[in-house]
């Protein structure tokens, strides 16, 4: 049936302007359904895929490079991406790995047993369909290394580092004790504690708020021991909130430890090192709501330290306490500082164990670290000095992954 | 004993994750991921030791009338229900419409924002403090603090538009940030660093002992 048999000639002659739109409509329509069938063809495969072992790891992945389908830059897009597709046996069957977009040509397939035979297959697929690449690439096998060949710098600075720092320890424990310069922020720490003795109030004292795998709680936590051998000394109650279980239960061990070598392990309160929270702000307000309540005469804030820092210190900068802090956070520092009668910054914090408690040993230790600063300061000149030159190996070498 | 078994352990897996740093063979991979996944799920039991202090401390506190025991009784009932929920919701916690979920949407974030939103008000006391100019070393912070913020602007582009690029305040600040800025902060990081190094191999040759306990 026609449109104009639709409703006789009559009626095509009375509607002359409906029937044109409705034919340029279908015209449309046609032309359409046309395109769409010129889209629909399958992209031309992938080619040319080659695999290489993951180097410097425990054979985990292999990765994995292709030629694009020379339709990956056709417009309009015929090539939406690439499955990866992995079997045991050349003959299948073969699994879904991983996808890309297009204009993708490589990737790493973390999901592989190590020492097993895979094969790997690309397709290309779009609106038309997939297309298998043309050969299928085997047998991949990822292997595990003995050494991570970009860590050997690492391992060099690593050596010397702690060659400085045992000879250094046996040096001074032989009597030739190195100097260290006074640090005015480890001074205060006693100063601090006297003071808040002189008023009556406990001292607060804060190990950081991240947990025992980070460096920073432990250097706060080995200080709290001399902190509160100074406390038993004075006979001045300390309180010492923790954000993480564990760091908890070093830091009980930390000042009963202190109390028992002032001498005064009956004046050991085991209510005074309390389990917070590790919510950051949660933590926060416990200690601000003691600040506030109890009022301590001195404020020790070491370790790791992020936003609260400044609410912590400022809360403390309210009431007038002494308040001494350390931390190797930079971002952080700028906020004790502000905020603070002292501030240890960044390497005076784990300086404060070996500076509080002179024991040759820890002090010899501070020197092998700055006999390490002479040898970072040298490759740094040389390392400039070979770039300006061109001669790029050293730096290659220096760089880890 | 008591302290020889606990320093060999704590010095034996110290040098084992050293060398785990440097050989990613699974001869030592494998041992080294257990050991980090035994860590987590040691971590796991310290919070019941946690748990218990937080009670122990604050059930004390009530019983003996202390100054603000009425803050420890609304924590020890929030700690309270909030587990107690938390178990009988069991897997469907994660529902959108759990009890758990409430708690946290319209108790435990607001209370969060709340705490860090007062960060604004502390940063505002804290800069009038710190830009005071009393010495010429405050002197220099302060006019690079407000190179720095004004550069950081648009307002900063807008001021001094009309003068050669090397003199407009975006790029002194952009070399304030990657010159003297970033100098000092690389050189706190190093000096960190090799703190962090030192204090490990004390921790591991066991010369850093005081975290075993008070006897020798």
């Amino acid at each position: 049936m026609t449109l104009a048999g639709f409703g006789g000639p009559d009626v095509a002659r009375r509607l002359p302007c409906p029937a044109l739109p409705v034919a340029a409509l279908a015209f449309s329509v046609l032309l359409a359904s046309g395109a769409a069938a010129q889209t629909l063809i399958p992209p031309a495969p992938a080619s040319g895929l080659t695999w290489s072992d993951a180097p410097n790891d425990a054979g985990r992945s292999v990765f994995l490079t292709w030629r694009a389908s020379p339709d990956d830059s056709s417009s309009p897009a015929r090539v939406t991406g690439y499955y990866i597709e992995r079997a045991e046996t050349p003959g299948g069957p073969w699994a879904l790995v991983d996808s890309t977009s297009r204009g993708v040509t490589t990737k790493e397939d973390p999901t592989v047993r190590r020492d097993t035979d895979y094969f790997y297959r690309i397709a290309a697929y779009g609106p038309g369909g997939r297309t298998e690449a043309l050969s299928i690439t085997g047998p991949v096998r990822a292997t595990s290394q003995w050494m991570n060949q970009t860590r050997w710098s690492v391992l060099v600075f690593m050596v010397v580092f702690f060659g400085f720092v045992l000879y250094y320890m046996a040096s001074a424990q032989s009597g030739r004790k190195p100097f260290v310069r006074r640090i005015a922020g480890i001074d205060a720490i006693e100063e601090a504690i006297g003071r808040a003795t002189e008023l009556g109030r406990p001292v607060l004292y804060v190990p950081g708020i991240q947990d025992i795998d980070q460096m920073e709680t432990v250097a706060g936590l080995v200080i709290l021991e001399n902190v509160a051998k100074m406390t038993a000394r004075y006979e001045t109650p300390v309180r010492v909130p923790v954000s993480y279980p564990i760091p908890f239960t070093i830091a009980e061990e930390m000042v009963k430890s202190g109390y028992l070598h002032a001498g005064k392990p009956d004046q050991y309160d085991p209510s005074s090192v309390t389990f917070i929270s590790p919510e950051q702000f949660a933590f926060v307000a416990a200690i601000t709501g003691i600040i506030l309540r109890d009022r301590p005469g001195a404020h020790i804030f070491m370790g790791s330290f992020y936003a609260e820092s400044l609410l912590l210190a400022e809360t403390g900068f309210s009431t007038g306490a002494i308040q001494v802090a350390g931390t190797a956070q930079v971002a952080q520092l700028p906020f004790f500082v502000v905020a603070c009668d002292y501030t240890l910054i960044g390497e005076e914090l784990y300086a404060a164990s070996a500076y509080l408690s002179g024991e040759p040993k820890l002090v010899g230790g501070l020197k092998g670290a700055d006999m390490l600063k002479v040898c970072i300061i040298a490759a740094i000149l040389i390392g400039c000095v070979l770039e300006t030159l061109n001669i790029h190996g050293f730096t290659a070498w220096m760089n880890t992954q | 004993m008591k302290r020889e078994v606990p320093l060999f352990i704590t010095a034996a897996i110290g040098l084992f994750m050293i060398l785990s740093f440097f050989v990613p063979h699974q001869v030592v991979s494998v041992p080294s991921d257990f050991l980090q996944q035994t860590a987590v799920i040691l971590v796991a039991f310290g919070y019941v030791l946690g748990g218990a202090n937080v009670l122990k401390i604050n059930f004390d506190g009530i019983y003996k009338r202390k100054p603000g025991w009425a803050y420890k009784l609304v924590l020890v009932i929030s700690l309270l229900v909030t587990v107690i929920v938390g178990l009988a919701e069991g897997r469907t916690w994660q529902d959108p419409h759990s009890m758990s979920i409430w708690i946290y949407d319209h108790l435990y974030a607001p209370m969060n924002a709340t705490m860090f939103s007062l960060l604004a008000f502390f940063i505002a006391s804290a800069a009038f403090r710190a830009f005071r100019i009393r010495t010429f070393e405050a002197g220099l912070l302060a006019a690079a603090a407000l190179i720095v913020m004004l550069g950081r602007v648009p307002v900063g582009d807008l001021l001094t538009s009309w003068l050669p690029h090397g003199l407009q305040l975006g790029t002194i600040q952009q070399w304030i940030m990657d010159n003297p800025q970033n100098a000092a902060k690389r050189a706190i990081i190093m000096g960190a660093a090799m703190g962090v190094m030192a204090t490990g191999l004390r921790v591991i040759l066991g010369i850093e002992r005081s975290y075993l306990s008070g006897e020798d």
